[in-house]
């Protein structure tokens, strides 16, 4: 692949976007006529009609979270986003039928690739609505769901609802009732007992219309013993007003069952990325969030594994990178709640110019968890003197049988460094690459294949931007 | 063709005054030894020529091959030809010898050229194997974890793969025993050619029993202040650098 090529596939700041044409817009702001509008267009039955009025109520009187949120959180005008925009088309299998429009746009994102080695239930999410979704045949046999979240309520309502806003509560915080109240597409999976999936299940989704907010929703229940890799990844298009992502993302791991939840998040730079993910892990689950945040002008996402049964494990690898003018709040929270339970955080974050990295990180051990363990560490790489890096870990044990151990760094990529490297030949924005990647490169190989590929990439462009 | 320095002056960036209108000129195909006491300005001359950003010229020029190098950018003077095995070989978290040496060997070549990957790998096998360097540390991040000696080694595998024409060796003898001075010795012979120069900058007698030079240098206060054959080797072997405190007297 030549640098040419690479920067149109895979535009770092994602500034680019395509005509819209969209058949169902419920205009600015959120109110009740709002929801009967999302309603009537889903074609909703009245308990969940309900449901989303129950959760505004409490969206409208949740404060702001406050103790912690950056001041550019107070930019969000919630009377100045749409809420809902749809192109009215019916989720498609094939990919014969998927709109030109749409095709144009994965072409650019470099989806028919990906496309092509993973057919295995590509669901690519296209604006609010599920624009294109392929199951393979074998995934149907294999008894596995994996459909968006309307679908998943209205025609999967026994194996859904029961988890459905259980590892996430409306009232878990403000933006929690938020999603409740307006979700819209999103994925909803269920893995049968036992069955392990070898091809990872992926979607793809970006914004594409100005000020609008996608609160997508996404709910995995792997059954016992069964296992499966999810990936999203995304790429946006550059608007002047704010645009607010908020979804939420619950994960139900049942006894002995492994998820693993890959995220490449690449929003536009006006963006507020505001995601709560939550993992559930029973009797000797496992659940591992792999998470690499680079775009949007303020994110906020810490995942979380509530271990709940005995020998349950949880993993956090965390990626993030903030450039000038942007927010980087990242973490994990790890909430050890029954004996014998483990978990392990690396978050490693690099901040230029003037971006701004923060680690927020929490583990409980409750009072009755004994034999637990927790790994932190959390390394911070500065790019130069102006970027700002801040750690905020929380640690909280009730029992005295566990063991906990945190570290962490904050480096500079030094002057002798970059020195050393270019005397080898190697060009200022070369060497800060490499430098970076170094620094990243133990966890960007926990990425599937052809995430660390791009991730690398994504770093390559961002420096040789940074540097001019 | 020749490595060209006339009347340079250098400083520390805002401090003080380190390299003092030292001029001198390497020919290609020569290897010339600089000797000199600590804080004579030996490091900061092959810093300066490098372009290391904690220095800065005050006046005089430096020419490889007619090519104003202090007009170059670091990375443009190394491709133009200039090679320095440093004094303290720099790690690089992460990063591993082979991905290091090989964006190292990509950046010399034209635009649009994508490197032999296979030759790549082929030549670094070889250079490892003249220098008993463990196949292995291919994959080791680049200085990370090395013993003194395996840094100074590992820089001369890169200048073994990069084939400077004028290459610096900044005290490599350091930090080296016996055995190991034997073979980076033997690797940096091999390299002698009359397409190739080399400034050696050590303290001993016992490199340059190994590396021969045409041309040995005496280092003072940031000036040349001998120039000679291996003779000022075995003399300074003999007395040391006191003899310097004459020439100054007899400046005076």
């Amino acid at each position: 692949m030549t640098r040419d090529e690479a920067t149109f596939t895979i535009d770092s700041r994602g500034e680019f976007s395509f005509p819209e044409n969209h058949k169902y817009d419920a205009g600015y702001g959120l109110t009740e006529s709002t929801i009967d509008y999302i309603s009537d267009a889903k074609g909703e039955p009245d308990w969940l009609r309900q449901f989303r009025k129950d959760a505004l109520r409490k969206f409208n009187e949740m404060p702001m979270p406050e103790h912690w949120a950056p001041e550019s959180l107070k930019n969000l005008d919630f009377d100045k986003i749409r809420y809902y925009l749809a192109h009215g088309n019916a989720p498609t299998r094939n990919w014969e039928d998927v709109p030109d429009e749409v095709k144009r746009t994965f072409e650019r994102l470099g989806v028919p690739e990906q496309e092509r080695a993973f057919l295995a239930g590509v669901d690519a999410q296209y604006d609010s609505e599920t624009a294109y979704s392929n199951m393979q045949e074998e995934l149907t046999k294999q008894g596995v769901i994996f459909v968006n979240a309307n679908e998943g309520l209205m025609q999967h309502e026994e194996i859904f609802r029961p988890w459905f806003g259980k590892v996430i509560p409306v009232g878990d915080n403000k933006f929690s009732a938020l999603n409740h109240a307006a979700f819209s597409g999103g994925s909803f999976i269920y893995i049968p007992k036992g069955v392990k999936l070898k091809q990872p299940l992926q979607a793809y989704f970006r914004i594409n219309s100005e000020s609008m907010g996608q609160f997508e929703r996404t709910l995995i229940i792997a059954d016992e013993g069964s296992e499966l890799m999810y990936m999203e990844g995304c790429t946006a298009p550059k608007f002047d007003t704010a645009t607010l992502h908020s979804g939420v993302v619950e994960l139900v791991a049942l006894k002995g069952a492994k998820i693993q939840y890959v995220t490449v998040q690449n929003w536009a730079t006006n963006v507020y990325n505001l995601v709560i993910q939550r993992g559930l892990a029973m009797e000797d689950a496992e659940i591992r969030w792999i998470d690499c945040n680079i775009g949007a002008a303020l994110t906020m996402k810490y995942p979380a594994v509530v271990l709940q049964g005995r020998g349950a494990r949880g993993e956090v690898l965390s990626i993030s990178i903030a450039h000038e003018g942007q927010h980087q709040d990242t973490g994990a929270r790890m909430i050890h709640a029954a004996p014998d339970t483990s978990s392990n955080i690396i978050a490693k974050s690099i901040s230029i110019g003037q971006g701004r990295g923060s680690y927020r990180g929490e583990v409980i051990i409750g009072k009755n968890a004994t034999g637990c363990k927790n790994n932190t560490e959390c390394d911070a790489l500065l790019i130069n003197a102006e970027s700002r890096t801040d750690t905020y870990p929380a640690i909280n044990i009730k029992g005295n049988s566990s063991s906990v151990q945190h570290e962490a760094s904050v480096s500079q990529v030094d002057e002798e460094m970059l020195f050393y490297m270019q005397q080898r030949g190697l060009t200022r924005a070369q060497a800060m690459s490499l430098a970076v990647n170094g620094f990243v490169n133990e966890l960007i190989n926990e990425f599937p294949m052809e995430y660390s590929v791009e991730l690398r990439r994504l770093i390559d462009l961002e420096m040789e931007d940074s540097i001019g | 063709m020749s490595l060209l320095i006339k009347n340079l002056s250098a400083r520390v960036k805002d401090g003080a005054t380190i390299l003092n209108n030292l001029s001198l000129e390497i020919p290609k195909g020569e290897v010339h030894a600089l000797m000199g006491p600590n804080g004579s300005g030996k490091s900061t001359l092959s810093k300066v020529l490098c372009g290391h950003p904690d220095y800065e010229v005050i006046s005089g020029s430096a020419h490889l091959d007619g090519q104003d190098i202090f007009a170059m950018a670091v990375d443009e003077r190394s491709r133009a030809g200039l090679f320095l095995a440093f004094q303290y070989p720099i790690e690089i978290p992460g990063v591993s010898m082979a991905n290091f040496m090989r964006a190292a060997m990509q950046s010399r070549l034209p635009e649009g050229e994508e490197l032999d990957v296979i030759g790549f790998y082929k030549q670094l096998r070889g250079c490892m194997k003249e220098l008993k360097i463990d196949p292995k540390f291919t994959a080791r991040a680049v200085n990370e974890g090395f013993s003194g000696g395996e840094k100074k080694r590992n820089d001369i595998l890169q200048m073994k793969m990069i084939e400077p024409s004028y290459a610096i060796l900044d005290e490599t003898d350091s930090g080296l025993d016996v055995d190991a001075l034997r073979i980076v010795s033997e690797g940096v012979n091999a390299m002698r050619a009359p397409f190739r120069s080399f400034l050696v900058i050590t303290h001993y007698k016992r490199l340059l029993d190994y590396i021969r030079p045409d041309v040995v240098h005496i280092l003072s206060k940031g000036s040349i202040v001998r120039t000679g054959g291996y003779e000022l080797v075995n003399h300074i072997e003999e007395h040391g650098f006191d003899f310097l405190e004459d020439i100054d007297s007899s400046e005076a």
